[in-house]
């Protein structure tokens, strides 16, 4: 491991630092995430329960960006192995940063390479047979300025399936990696909400490959932050695989959220979609950057693309490139986006059958986001999001 | 691949719509060559080739400054490439910046004057050049010499470097329309020259941009006066003859309040090994109320199906709807060029204006095309609407890139954006990339592009009515490139449509 930590500071050496003219940062500001030392950022009490409180989970703890055994369950669960980074199994140490090598062509991801050259942090978690029970990361704030690094692995055998939960700040400056490595007839599931502090900036990185029917699907649910800037680089690597991604970001004043995901399909009839939904106001600024590439004999190929955006007032901004590059004929390639206000007419339908002006709103937001909720597998799960996507509007009303 | 010009089609893609692929770059109809002794100035590009190209148009000071200062931006810009196109940077001291027929050097006093060599050239591509003659290849034009009227374009002939002469030019003068060269246009016209050219793109643009400031010749100046609807259509046509020449023409058209004038731009080039440099510029500039369509069927040489030859053509088009309600329309049928580099754009500037951009971009065999739109939204209410569909075949690279700008002050605005592309044979590529940038609540913007071949969506919806797979497919089809040919003048309708004949039918897998 410790040879992939010096070939990544290598690497990053030679691709140097994200800068502001890079087209892949164009409307995204790194300095945040570059600056030598990140600024405080104050811990948010918001007075609701824990994430993911009600779902039997194993649940494993991050304080400031180390792992506490103490907060943390026993790390021994049915059909799944799980090991500190630090005491990575040999075929952990030799996977180290791979994934993350790979993807980073043909666009460079500099902070991903520095986190794979300085994280030490982390967990492995291979999964070999039938999970009980979904694994959950936490990630507890202690200190106002922390600046963490984490970097997981995670393996799933071929036909097994797996729920990784992540949620919690983590940190005033966060930068992850997770690289996943789904075999044939796997199944990953994911679902992450992002630390609500207010100050806090984060970079994540998931680095994918999927194996011949296998399925994955992420869901990732951001309220406030500073700036957020979640990146997705999957590669179908198997046929008939599937790769879902959705999202959902709920911005109100100080607020940068960027989706940047590239989906590469490099095997025969794989199915992926990515779906982005994003509420902004009071100067919140979203942005989406999500390409599907498409290799030359990867045909039947099922592409899509949604990205979406509700600007409440004026002064919030949405910008998007959602990209295609398809080099295969017998495909099916598509990409959404629209950007506007709540929708008057739908509006003036809900009051004039007497819904009062808040209520009607928070009630087509929610309706617009569930697109993107609905992704998630499990319904359990997908009722607490959408508990907490109302009461985040219910909070904000004027 | 032993022969390169073998396309492989997918299975259920008809003969016939190979054929017409084939047809529309394979068999380049225009690649020969006119032989006529030439004028060139040296070889290469230097302060003195700028200096002398602006000598030999009598240019005054003013002019010739503004080149050398473009020139001396140049050289402190590198190419850029950030687009898809994958090719060999030219050297650009390896060509010639200005050529022209000998026959010329004294300009002729009007087209009778003209070398007949160089007549018979515009002849033989089909475009009239004597007023009495109807625009060659529109049907029923010589059965109905009572709708000949309709029919009648005015042409400003561009051979290589010079402008030949252009038609129509008095009946024109009666209603006030102005029409000329460029050249002449700075010396008759320096007050609206000055006014308006490098307003709208810059000199320091871009790479190419700046380029052609410094070394333009030819190219067609259009004034419409306020009030004037533009009798009839206007056209230039441009045709690249000399070899190892690069062409650099420059259109500037204004239209003034409430006019309208619709604008056709034709381009051939003959077929060679060595690649050819083609960069323009063209500005268009809409005061209130005023409408300018302006429509191109570029046709320059492709290159051979192996990827030799062919030219380069790397223009800025942009249009400033300046004035409140004006209206911009841009149609393209872009099947030519080796690269194509190329995104006329709509500055929507004036509240309420306007602006269309309508597009087929046909690549074959090693041909690259980058090309789209920017729809710059700044004042309120205005609209745009983008409408591209890209056909890719054979081993060529088709991409659609295009930006939308909603600016905070451009409330109440409006955009939609389609690109659709279709991939025939599997050797080809169609990409997307637009950019979206909305930065107030109250306008919408949509995008939507596919990549397929028919929509499943679309055939159940007409099957489920009744249609047979076959009228169902010719249907679909059908609109696929219709929703811009029908946007394109009835001159062009047809070339364009013997261009795009392509039947899809049985395209669906």
């Amino acid at each position: 491991m410790q040879d992939a930590r010096k070939s990544a500071a290598k690497r990053l050496e030679a691709m140097g630092l994200p800068q502001r003219r890079d087209e892949y940062w164009k409307y995204t500001r790194p300095d945040l995430l570059t600056a030598e030392k990140p600024a405080a950022a104050a811990i948010f009490k918001h007075g609701e329960g824990p994430m993911f409180a009600a779902i039997d989970r194993l649940k494993i703890v991050f304080v400031d960006g180390v792992y506490d055994a103490d907060l943390s369950d026993d790390l021994t669960l049915q059909g799944v192995k799980i090991w500190q980074l630090c005491d990575a199994p040999d075929w952990a140490q030799e996977s180290y940063g791979k994934l993350e090598e790979t993807g980073q062509s043909p666009v460079p991801r500099p902070l991903a390479t520095l986190n794979t050259a300085h994280a030490t942090e982390g967990v492995v978690i291979h999964a070999t047979g039938e999970s009980c029970k979904p694994i959950s990361l936490i990630y507890q704030r202690k200190s106002e300025t922390s600046d963490v690094m984490m970097h997981h692995i995670i393996k799933l055998d071929e036909g097994v399936s797996l729920t990784v939960l992540e949620n919690g700040a983590a940190a005033a400056r966060l930068n992850t990696v997770v690289e996943i490595d789904v075999a044939d007839r796997a199944a990953f599931h994911h679902i992450r909400t992002m630390g609500r502090d207010h100050g806090r900036v984060a970079a994540t990185h998931m680095f994918a490959r999927l194996g011949a029917e296998s399925t994955f699907k992420s869901f990732t649910m951001t309220m406030n932050g500073k700036l957020t800037r979640n990146e997705v680089v999957m590669e179908l690597t198997g046929d008939n695989a599937t790769a879902h991604v959705a999202g959902v970001a709920m911005g109100d004043g100080e607020f940068v959220h960027d989706d940047t995901v590239f989906i590469t399909h490099d095997a025969v009839n794989c199915e992926s979609r990515q779906v982005y939904k994003k509420v902004l106001r009071n100067g919140a600024t979203g942005v989406f950057q999500g390409k599907i590439l498409v290799q030359p004999d990867a045909q039947k190929t099922d592409g899509y693309q949604m990205s979406q955006s509700l600007l409440l007032d004026d002064n919030s901004q949405y910008y998007g490139k959602p990209e295609l590059e398809i080099y295969a004929d017998d495909v099916l390639c598509s990409h959404g986006s629209t950007t506007g206000a709540i929708d008057d007419e739908a509006m003036f339908y809900l009051r004039s059958r007497g819904v009062e002006v808040n209520e009607a709103q928070d009630l087509l937001i929610l309706a617009f986001l569930a697109a993107a909720v609905d992704e998630i597998e499990s319904e359990e799960i997908a009722d607490h999001i959408r508990d907490r996507l109302a009461s985040w509007l219910t909070r904000r009303r004027k | 691949m032993a022969d390169g010009n073998e396309m492989i089609a997918k299975e259920g893609v008809e003969e016939d719509t190979v054929e017409a692929v084939k047809g529309l770059a394979g068999d380049y109809k225009y690649g020969w060559e006119t032989d006529i002794e030439m004028e060139y100035a040296p070889k290469g590009l230097n302060t003195d080739i700028v200096r002398l190209i602006s000598e030999k148009h009598n240019e005054p000071e003013w002019m010739t400054n503004w080149r050398l200062e473009a020139f001396a931006r140049w050289e402190k810009l590198e190419e850029p490439d950030w687009s898809m196109l994958k090719y060999e940077k030219p050297d650009f001291q390896d060509s010639y910046y200005y050529a022209r027929p000998k026959s010329m050097q004294v300009k002729p006093k009007s087209l009778d004057e003209v070398d007949p060599k160089l007549l018979e050239t515009y002849t033989k591509l089909g475009i009239p050049l004597k007023e009495q003659m109807v625009l060659a290849g529109v049907e029923g034009a010589d059965a109905a010499p009572a709708d000949a009227k309709e029919s009648r374009v005015a042409v400003d002939a561009v051979f290589d470097s010079v402008s030949l002469g252009t038609t129509f030019k008095e009946e024109l003068s009666k209603v006030g329309v102005i029409f000329c060269s460029i050249g002449e246009a700075i010396r008759d016209h320096p007050e609206l020259v000055k006014k308006y050219l490098g307003t709208v793109v810059s000199p320091s643009d871009n790479f190419y941009a700046t380029l052609n400031t410094a070394v333009f010749s030819a190219g067609s100046f259009v004034y419409i006066p306020p009030g004037v609807r533009c009798p009839m259509e206007l056209s230039t046509y441009f045709r690249m003859n000399a070899e190892n020449t690069g062409q650099f023409e420059r259109t500037l058209i204004i239209a003034d309040k409430g006019s309208y004038v619709s604008y056709l731009e034709g381009c051939t080039a003959p077929q060679r090994d060595e690649f050819q440099m083609h960069a323009a510029i063209v500005e268009i500039i809409l005061e209130e109320d005023a409408e300018v369509k302006y429509s191109t069927v570029q046709n320059w040489y492709p290159g051979d199906e192996n990827g030799k030859g062919g030219i380069y053509n790397f223009v800025t088009k942009r249009a400033d709807c300046r004035g409140a309600r004006s209206k911009m329309m841009w149609t393209q049928v872009e099947t030519g060029s080796a690269l194509t580099w190329k995104y006329p754009s709509c500055i929507l500037r004036g509240d309420d204006s306007q602006g269309e951009f309508y597009s087929i971009a046909i690549t074959n065999n090693y041909q690259q095309a980058d090309t789209g739109t920017k729809m710059i939204h700044l004042g309120k209410n205005t609209k745009s609407r983008i409408v591209s569909k890209g056909i890719s075949a054979g081993k060529s690279q088709n991409t659609y890139r295009g930006l939308v700008s909603m600016h905070p002050r451009a409330t109440n605005s409006r955009n939609y954006t389609q690109c659709d592309s279709l991939l025939i044979g599997d050797k080809s590529g169609a990409h997307t990339v637009p950019y979206i940038e909305v930065k107030n609540n109250s306008s919408r913007v949509e995008h939507e592009a596919t990549t397929s071949k028919v929509d499943d969506e679309q055939m159940f919806y007409c099957q489920q009515r009744g249609m047979d797979e076959e009228a169902a497919v010719a249907l679909i089809v059908n609109g696929f490139a219709k929703e811009v040919l029908q946007a394109l003048p009835m001159e062009f309708a047809m070339e364009a449509q013997a261009l795009v004949a392509i039947s899809l039918e049985g395209s669906v897998g």
